[in-house]
């Protein structure tokens, strides 16, 4: 007779090396605690997905890692946060430096009201003086990888504005590509697009994870479940769990996560 | 997504396929055994047996992680569902052949009877076919040819009658005969088992194709009972 299933060894995820690190991060909006020490590390070619009921402290967390909150008064941080061993709240730290290795997708495409050419060279002009012919080929790779060059090539001196929301979102991913970054955080990106342009997404997120590390908020489960490596639940300002993504959507070790990927709350 | 989740799939059709051949080579080799005498080849197959479990376990951890990553629905869902149930009658079939084997390594020594011993090779040589051709059907996802193969599970049950008769005569004559007859029963009761979970096969194969889940051969309808 077949073995029990409940013995069959879980498979764990390879293990690749480290490349965000957060040890105890506490933010505070005014004199509400928004996290409470979020202890988490975010691995090299991995799509990890944050998720959590709204409020849980799940995009407040994804902004500081590229120090977003910075920009909101009244916020007071807490805690450590290290990308490849740096940390990035040292008083030394550029923060448009750093967010040139830590890029960021938002919920609603964004683009610039220019053409979708100077869109996606924007961070490189920005960053100094590159030639025509590097931002050509910045222009086309980046939007190769952002799977959206084949709607776009005819027309990149045209008004972003003028793409779907789809093409947009992806534009926008491509202008984040352009400054090579190593880690993306992407702020629900899929929520405001239909299923199709969600599952080209999807698919291009996919295929980038072998050049970038990918941290995805969402609040859509079956999105979280398709695509990620890990997962991370956050309820209320914690983590109550972090695991493969296997885990956590087969075998989840805390109540309170297999009541919220069920649908019992939240 | 599409991408991942069908070449996930694909594996999972694959590895279910090769189930299937590691099944049909432990059911070739127990009656190979049974009628060569082959105490080796049986140790073999029991043996072995432990990988087709394995397989199975493997096939229903990925089919639980397909189900509950991915949400499957329609006929990617009815083609995962059939791998985990095809599966586990492959499984009981592999059981089968471990429990011939061990007929074999019992029967070796006692009075033999050369007529039932050739009735259970034929009986043995059309459960291998049908076997076969279940696993074509399968990964052709040919339905018709799913339903004609269950029909030849009457020709086992055939065979089965036959060596049944066979052995209450020879062992009312001669007593002797009666501890290699038991054996013969067993052996034929697991072929005609192992002809039985063929069929189960059909009815997934024809779930898969049409959604609907058929009976074919029912036990209880079967041979006038």
């Amino acid at each position: 007779m077949a073995m029990a299933i409940a013995s069959a060894p879980q498979q764990t995820a390879v293990a690749t090396p480290p490349i965000i690190d957060s040890h105890d991060v506490h933010l505070w909006y005014g004199t509400n605690e928004a996290l409470k020490g979020i202890n988490l590390t975010f691995h090299e070619h991995e799509i990890t997905a944050l998720i959590g009921p709204s409020g849980c402290g799940k995009s407040t967390y994804l902004r500081t890692l590229n120090r977003m909150n910075d920009l909101i008064p009244g916020v007071t941080i807490k805690g450590e946060v290290t990308l490849k061993g740096q940390d990035i709240y040292s008083s030394s730290m550029d923060t448009v430096a750093l967010r040139k290795e830590v890029g960021m997708v938002f919920q609603q495409p964004n683009p610039f009201p220019f053409s979708i050419y100077d869109n996606v060279t924007y961070g490189l002009r920005l960053g100094g003086k590159p030639s025509r012919e590097e931002l050509d080929e910045a222009v086309e790779t980046s939007l190769r990888q952002a799977a959206v060059w084949e709607d776009v090539k005819d027309k990149l001196h045209d008004s972003a504005l003028a793409l779907s929301g789809g093409q947009q979102q992806r534009v926008c991913i491509a202008r984040v590509l352009a400054v090579k970054p190593d880690v993306i955080l992407l702020d629900e990106p899929t929520s405001a697009l239909d299923p199709i342009s969600s599952s080209q997404i999807e698919n291009m997120l996919v295929n980038l994870k072998k050049d970038y590390t990918i941290i995805l908020v969402t609040h859509n489960m079956s999105q979280a479940s398709r695509i990620s490596d890990r997962t991370a639940f956050f309820l209320q300002g914690n983590l109550i769990e972090y695991d493969d993504t296997k885990t956590i959507f087969l075998n989840p070790h805390k109540k309170e996560t297999e009541d919220y990927i069920s649908g019992r709350f939240g | 997504m599409r991408r991942v989740f069908e070449d996930e799939l694909n594996d999972l059709h694959v590895r279910f396929s090769e189930m299937g051949m590691m099944v049909n080579e432990a059911i070739y080799k127990s009656v190979k055994a049974f009628i060569n005498h082959d105490k080796e080849l049986a140790r073999d197959v029991i043996k072995n047996d432990h990988l087709i479990n394995e397989r199975e376990v493997d096939l229903e951890k990925r089919s639980f992680e397909l189900i509950a990553l991915q949400q499957p629905v329609t006929t990617d869902l009815r083609t995962i569902v059939t791998v985990m149930k095809a599966s586990s009658d492959l499984e009981r079939m592999g059981d089968h052949a471990v429990s011939i084997s061990k007929s074999t390594i019992r029967v070796k020594g006692t009075t033999r009877v050369p007529k039932v011993e050739q009735d259970i090779a034929s009986m043995a040589e059309l459960v291998k076919e049908m076997v076969n051709e279940v696993l074509d059907a399968y990964v052709k996802s040919d339905d018709k040819r799913a339903l004609e193969i269950a029909n030849e599970d009457h020709g086992i049950n055939h065979y089965s009658d036959i060596i049944y008769e066979t052995c209450l005569e020879i062992m009312q004559k001669d007593p002797a005969t009666v501890p290699g007859s038991m054996d013969y029963l067993f052996v034929s009761s697991y072929l005609e088992r192992i002809g039985d979970y063929v069929t189960n096969i059909c009815e997934w194969i024809v779930y898969l194709q049409t959604g609907k889940i058929v009976e074919l051969n029912s036990n209880a309808k079967e041979d006038d009972f």
